[in-house]
C-alpha cells in the first residue's frame, strides 16, 4: 500500500532495500508490540517478585517450603483472589467496592447459619444462598451509584458499615462452630479435586471466566470503555450508545456475587465464623488488584494481573510470618508494596505514552 | 427555501435550543437530501455545533422537531440516529484513550465470532482497510492515548465510515487535517455522495467549501439566514452573510524589522520522531513550520518549548543554552507556547472564561498580594472584544463556549503574556473567517513589536500569508527552507509529500 518515496527513509534505519523492508514490517507492529511488552513486562514484573521473595524467603526459613506452609498460603489467597477478579470489574469501570468485606461476613454467617440448622440440605445450596445474597448487596451497591449518581466510594462505605451492622444484628453474638457444619461442607475447605485443593480450582475457574469475559466479549470491552471515558466526563461512552448505568451495575453485582461465593469459600475452609469474619478484606482485595496493575482511575488492567498481585500479597505475608517479622513491618511492607505499584504505573503509563507518541511521529503516509 | 420534490432523508424543523440566556438556535430548519453535500457555515458561536448535536441525537431542542424520511423522531443519543444511518463527526473528538484505535472505532459494534466472543481479526482488518481508504498510517492496535488532535480527528472520521451511513454529517473535521488528509476525506465523501448519501459538511476553510459542497446553509446568531446553491453565492457574499458586513481576508502582512537572532536551535532530535531540526528565529520574524499531519511538526515546538525530552541538539534562547525538557526553564527565558490541543492541554474547562484568559498571568492580576476579579475581568473582557469573542458572562465555564470561542481564549491567553519567543501550534485551528484576519492582524503587531514567532500551522494560505520564512516538514526532518519570496503552494506541498521539485502534479 505504501509507494517507495524518494526521501531518506527511517532515518535511524541502516540503509538497504532489505534493511527498509525490515523498517516497514517492524512499522506495523512496534505500536502494539510496544505496549504489548510493557504490559507483558508488568505481569512478568510481579512473577519475578514473587518468585524472589519465594526464593530469599526459603533459603532463610526452609520450612516456608513445608507443604503445609504453601497449603495455608493458597487457600487463603484462593479467596482473595475470587473477591478480586470481581473487584477489578468494578475499579475497571472507574469505581471502587469497600463492602467486599462486609458482604463476605454477612454471607459466611448465613452460609454456614443455613448447613447448621439443615444438616440435610445439599451444600450447594447454601453456596448458592451466599452468592445469591452477595449478588443482592452488589445490586443496592450499583443502584445507589448508577441511579442515585452518588460516586461509589461513598455508596460502598456506606454499605460497608451497614452491612456489618446486619452481620452483628443476624449473628447476635453467636458463632458457627466447625463442629455444627456437615463434614461434606467442610471437605469443600479442605480437600482436593484431582489433587488440587477445591478452593483453588474454583478461584482458578473464576479468575480464568472473568479474564476470558473481560478480553474476548463485546460486555467486558465495554466496562473498559466506560472507565476510559469515564475521566473526560464519559461522554465518549455515551456517544457509543454504551448502556453505562447498566453495566456498572451489573460490574457491581459480580463483586457482590463473588464476595458472596468468598463467603461461602470462608465458612468452608475455617468453619469458624462470626460476625467479624472478613473485616477489612476490601482493603486487601483492592490492594491486590493496584498491585496487579488495575489502574484506580479505571479503564486499564486485567483480571489475570489482578490474580497474580492477590498471589504475591498473600505470599508475602505468609513469607513474613515464617520470617517472624513483626506485625507492624508486615503492614508497613504490604503498604510499601501498594505505593511502589503505583508508582511503577505511572513510570509505565508515562514511558509508553512516549513510546506511542514516537510511533506515531514516526509513520508514512501511503499514497 | 427552495423547495425540491425529493424528500430529505434527514431534516430539522424549526429548531430552537437556548443555554439560559444564550439563544444557541432560533427557529432553525435544514434539510439534508440523497447526492448533496451541503455546507454549513457561520460565525463561531453561530450555532452550527448546536444544531448537528440536536440532528444527531446528543442534545434536545426546546421546540422543533427532527424528521428522518418525513417523519417526526426523537434520538436519545447518537446510538439512535446511528440506527437511523445518521453518522457523526463532532467539533471536539470523543475518544476511548486506553482502548485501542481499532476498539474505538467498533465500540458498541464489535464484530463477533462464535460463542459471541469478538472477533478480533476481523475487527483489526476492517479498521485497517478504513485507514488505508484514508490514506493514513496508523497502526489499528495502538491505543489512542498520546495521539495527535489531528490523529484523533482521522480516528473519528474512521469511526464515521465505519458502518453503511445513508447521511454524514461533520463538525470541522478537516481544522487540524492538511491539504493531503482532506483531499482523502473528500475523496471518500464523493464516494458516498455517488451512492446516494447526504452529506453535512462545517469548516471556516472556505476554499474547501467551494471544494465540496453543492449547496449551503449560512446561519447567523442561531439563525438560518440563508439556504441555496453554492454556485449562486460568490465567495464574498457568502462571508457577508455570515459575518453581516465585508471582510478584509487578505493577511494584514506587515514588513517588521528584523532583529537579532532569539531563538537558536540546532541539531534537535528526538529518537524516533524527528532529526536534526536546525532553526532560527530572529525578532521580528515570523517562522512556519509546515508539513503534513503526523510529520512531527508540533513534536518539534513541544520539544523545544520543553515539554517533550529531545535526546539529542541544543535549544537557545538569546544566546543561553536551555536545559532540554524543562518548559519552567524555557518560560523564564521567554517563551510561550499556544498548544495543539486546546481541552486537554490549553483550558481548564470548569474555569471561568475570565479566569482562563488570565491565566498565565496571574502575577498581574494581583492586587495587595490577592487576584483582582476586577482587574481579571477588565482585562479578560478587553481580550474578548478584540477577538470578538461571543460568551454570555465572562464567569461561564470557559466548556460551554463554542469551539472557535475557546481558541480565542486560548490565544488571548498566551498572546497577553507579551513573551519574547511565541511558539503558536495552529493558531487558528476553527476560528471563522472574520476574526481569522483579526489573529494574523494581532500576531503581526507583535512581531513588529520585536517578538520572535513560530508558528505551526496546516493551513497553507496562513503559512503562505503570514510566513517570513517557512520550514517544511517530512518525516521529521526539514525537507526545505523558503523565503517568503520563494515560498508557493507547489513548493511547500512537493516539499511536504517529500517529492523532489521536478514537475509532477499533486492533488
Ligand atoms: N452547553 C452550553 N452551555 C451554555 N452555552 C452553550 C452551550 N453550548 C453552546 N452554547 C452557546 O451556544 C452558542 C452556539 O454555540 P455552537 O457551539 O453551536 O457554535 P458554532 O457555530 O459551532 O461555533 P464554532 O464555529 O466556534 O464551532 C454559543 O454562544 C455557545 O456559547
Ligand atoms: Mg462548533
Amino acid at each position: 500500500m505504501s509507494t517507495p518515496v524518494s526521501a531518506p527513509p527511517g532515518p535511524s534505519a541502516p540503509q538497504g532495500p532489505a534493511a527498509v523492508a525490515e523498517a516497514e514490517a517492524e512499522r506495523v507492529s512496534t505500536g502494539r508490540r510496544v505496549v504489548d511488552r510493557l504490559i507483558r513486562a508488568r505481569e512478568l514484573g510481579l512473577v519475578v517478585v514473587l518468585l524472589a521473595i519465594v526464593g530469599i524467603t526459603g533459603a532463610i526459613e526452609p520450612n516456608f517450603f513445608d507443604l503445609d506452609s504453601i497449603k495455608e498460603t493458597v487457600l487463603n489467597v484462593a479467596i482473595i483472589a475470587v473477591m478480586t477478579a470481581g473487584m477489578t470489574l468494578v475499579i475497571v469501570t472507574r469505581n471502587i467496592d469497600l463492602s467486599v468485606g462486609s458482604i463476605l461476613g454477612l454471607t459466611a454467617f448465613l452460609c454456614g447459619d443455613l448447613l447448621t440448622k439443615h444438616p440435610g440440605m445439599p451444600w450447594i445450596v447454601a453456596v448458592l444462598v451466599a452468592v445469591a445474597i452477595g449478588a443482592a448487596c452488589g445490586l443496592l451497591n450499583g443502584v445507589l451509584v448508577t441511579w442515585g449518581r452518588v460516586p461509589a466510594l461513598v455508596v460502598t462505605l456506606g454499605t460497608m458499615y451497614a452491612l456489618r451492622g446486619v452481620a452483628f444484628l443476624v449473628t447476635d453474638g453467636r458463632q458457627i462452630n466447625a463442629e455444627d457444619l456437615p463434614d461434606s461442607f467442610l471437605n469443600v475447605g479442605s480437600g482436593t479435586l484431582l489433587g488440587i485443593p477445591t478452593l483453588i480450582v474454583v478461584a482458578v475457574v473464576v479468575i480464568l471466566l472473568f479474564w476470558f469475559v473481560t478480553r474476548d466479549y463485546a460486555w467486558g470491552r465495554q466496562l473498559y470503555a466506560i472507565g476510559s471515558s469515564g475521566r473526560s466526563g464519559g461522554q465518549a461512552a455515551k456517544l457509543a450508545g454504551l448502556k453505562s448505568d447498566r453495566r456498572v451495575t451489573q460490574a457491581f453485582v459480580i463483586s457482590g456475587a463473588l464476595a458472596g461465593l468468598g463467603g461461602a469459600m470462608f465458612a468452608a475452609r475455617y468453619g469458624t465464623v462470626d460476625a467479624t469474619a472478613g473485616d477489612g478484606y476490601e482493603l486487601r482485595v483492592i490492594g491486590a488488584a493496584v498491585v496487579g496493575g488495575v489502574a484506580i482511575a479505571g479503564g486499564s488492567g486485567s483480571v489475570l494481573g489482578a490474580a497474580i498481585g492477590a498471589v504475591l500479597l498473600g505470599t508475602i505475608q505468609t513469607a513474613l510470618i515464617v520470617l517472624k517479622i513483626d506485625d507492624f513491618w508486615q503492614q508497613a511492607i504490604v503498604g510499601l508494596l501498594i505505593i511502589v505499584a503505583i508508582a511503577l504505573d505511572r513510570l509505565i503509563a508515562n514511558q509508553s505514552e512516549a513510546l506511542l507518541r514516537q510511533r506515531s511521529a514516526r509513520r508514512r503516509t501511503s499514497a | 427555501m427552495s423547495a425540491v420534490a425529493t424528500t430529505p432523508l434527514v431534516a430539522l424543523d424549526g429548531a430552537s435550543r437556548s443555554f439560559g440566556a444564550v439563544h444557541a438556535l432560533r427557529g432553525a430548519s435544514l434539510a439534508l437530501r440523497a447526492g448533496e453535500v451541503r455546507a454549513l457555515m457561520g460565525e463561531n458561536g453561530a450555532g452550527k455545533s448546536t444544531l448537528v448535536k440536536i440532528l444527531t441525537g446528543v442534545d434536545r431542542p426546546n421546540s422543533g422537531t427532527v424528521l428522518v424520511d418525513g417523519e417526526p423522531v426523537v434520538f436519545h443519543s447518537t446510538a439512535d440516529s446511528r440506527d437511523a444511518g445518521v453518522a457523526v463527526i463532532l467539533q471536539e473528538p470523543t475518544l476511548f484513550p486506553d482502548l485501542s484505535v481499532a476498539e474505538n472505532v467498533v465500540m458498541g459494534r464489535h464484530p463477533r465470532r462464535s460463542f459471541g466472543r469478538i472477533d478480533r481479526p476481523a475487527m483489526k482488518k476492517s479498521v485497517q482497510d478504513l485507514l488505508d481508504r484514508l490514506g493514513v498510517d496508523l497502526d489499528p492496535d495502538r491505543p489512542v492515548q498520546g495521539l495527535s488532535i489531528a490523529d484523533q480527528q482521522i480516528v473519528e472520521i474512521a469511526k464515521a465510515m465505519s458502518f453503511d451511513a445513508r447521511v454524514l454529517i461533520m463538525d470541522e473535521p478537516t481544522a487540524a487535517l492538511s491539504g493531503r488528509e482532506v483531499e482523502r476525506l473528500f475523496g471518500v465523501v464523493r464516494a458516498l455522495q455517488a451512492r446516494g448519501a447526504a452529506v453535512l459538511f462545517i469548516s471556516h476553510r472556505l476554499e474547501e467549501v467551494y471544494e465540496i459542497a453543492t449547496v449551503v446553509t449560512v446561519m447567523r446568531d442561531g439563525e438560518v439566514v440563508h439556504d441555496g446553491p453554492l454556485s449562486e453565492l460568490p465567495e464574498d457574499e457568502l462571508v457577508r452573510r455570515m459575518v453581516g458586513r465585508d471582510v478584509n481576508q487578505l493577511f494584514p502582512k506587515t514588513e517588521a524589522e528584523i532583529g537579532d537572532v532569539v531563538l537558536d536551535v540546532r541539531g534537535l532530535s528526538r529518537e524516533g520522531v524527528f532529526y536534526d531540526v536546525d532553526l532560527q528565529v530572529k525578532a521580528g520574524e515570523i517562522v512556519a513550520l509546515a508539513g503534513l499531519v503526523g510529520a512531527g511538526r508540533s513534536e518539534v515546538v513541544q520539544a523545544i518549548f520543553g515539554v517533550d525530552q529531545a535526546t539529542e541538539g541544543s535549544v537557545s534562547m538569546n544566546g543561553t543554552d536551555l536545559p532540554l525538557g524543562k518548559p519552567t526553564a524555557a518560560v523564564a527565558a521567554g517563551m510561550a507556547l499556544v498548544p495543539e490541543d486546546r481541552r486537554q492541554q490549553g483550558l481548564v474547562m470548569d474555569m471561568s472564561i475570565g479566569q482562563n484568559a488570565t491565566l498565565a498571568r496571574l502575577g498581574e492580576m494581583r492586587s495587595r498580594g490577592l487576584l483582582s476579579p476586577k482587574r481579571e475581568r477588565a482585562e479578560a473582557s478587553q481580550w474578548g472584544e478584540r477577538l470578538q469573542l461571543k460568551y454570555g458572562r465572562l464567569s461561564d465555564p470557559v466548556g460551554t463556549l463554542s469551539g472557535g470561542n475557546q481558541q480565542k481564549v486560548v490565544l488571548a491567553k498566551w498572546l497577553s503574556t507579551k513573551p519574547r519567543l511565541l511558539i503558536i501550534d495552529e493558531p487558528t485551528r476553527g476560528i471563522d473567517v472574520g476574526t481569522k484576519a483579526e489573529v494574523h492582524r494581532i500576531i503581526n503587531d507583535l512581531a513588529s513589536e520585536g517578538l520572535a514567532v513560530l508558528m505551526v500551522s496546516s493551513e497553507l494560505p496562513e503559512v503562505l500569508g503570514m510566513a517570513d520564512r517557512v520550514l517544511v516538514v517530512f518525516e521529521g526532518r526539514v525537507t526545505a527552507e523558503l523565503s517568503r519570496a520563494e515560498a508557493d503552494e507547489e513548493r511547500v506541498v512537493r516539499a511536504a509529500t517529500g517529492r523532489a521539485p521536478v514537475t509532477e502534479e499533486i492533488a
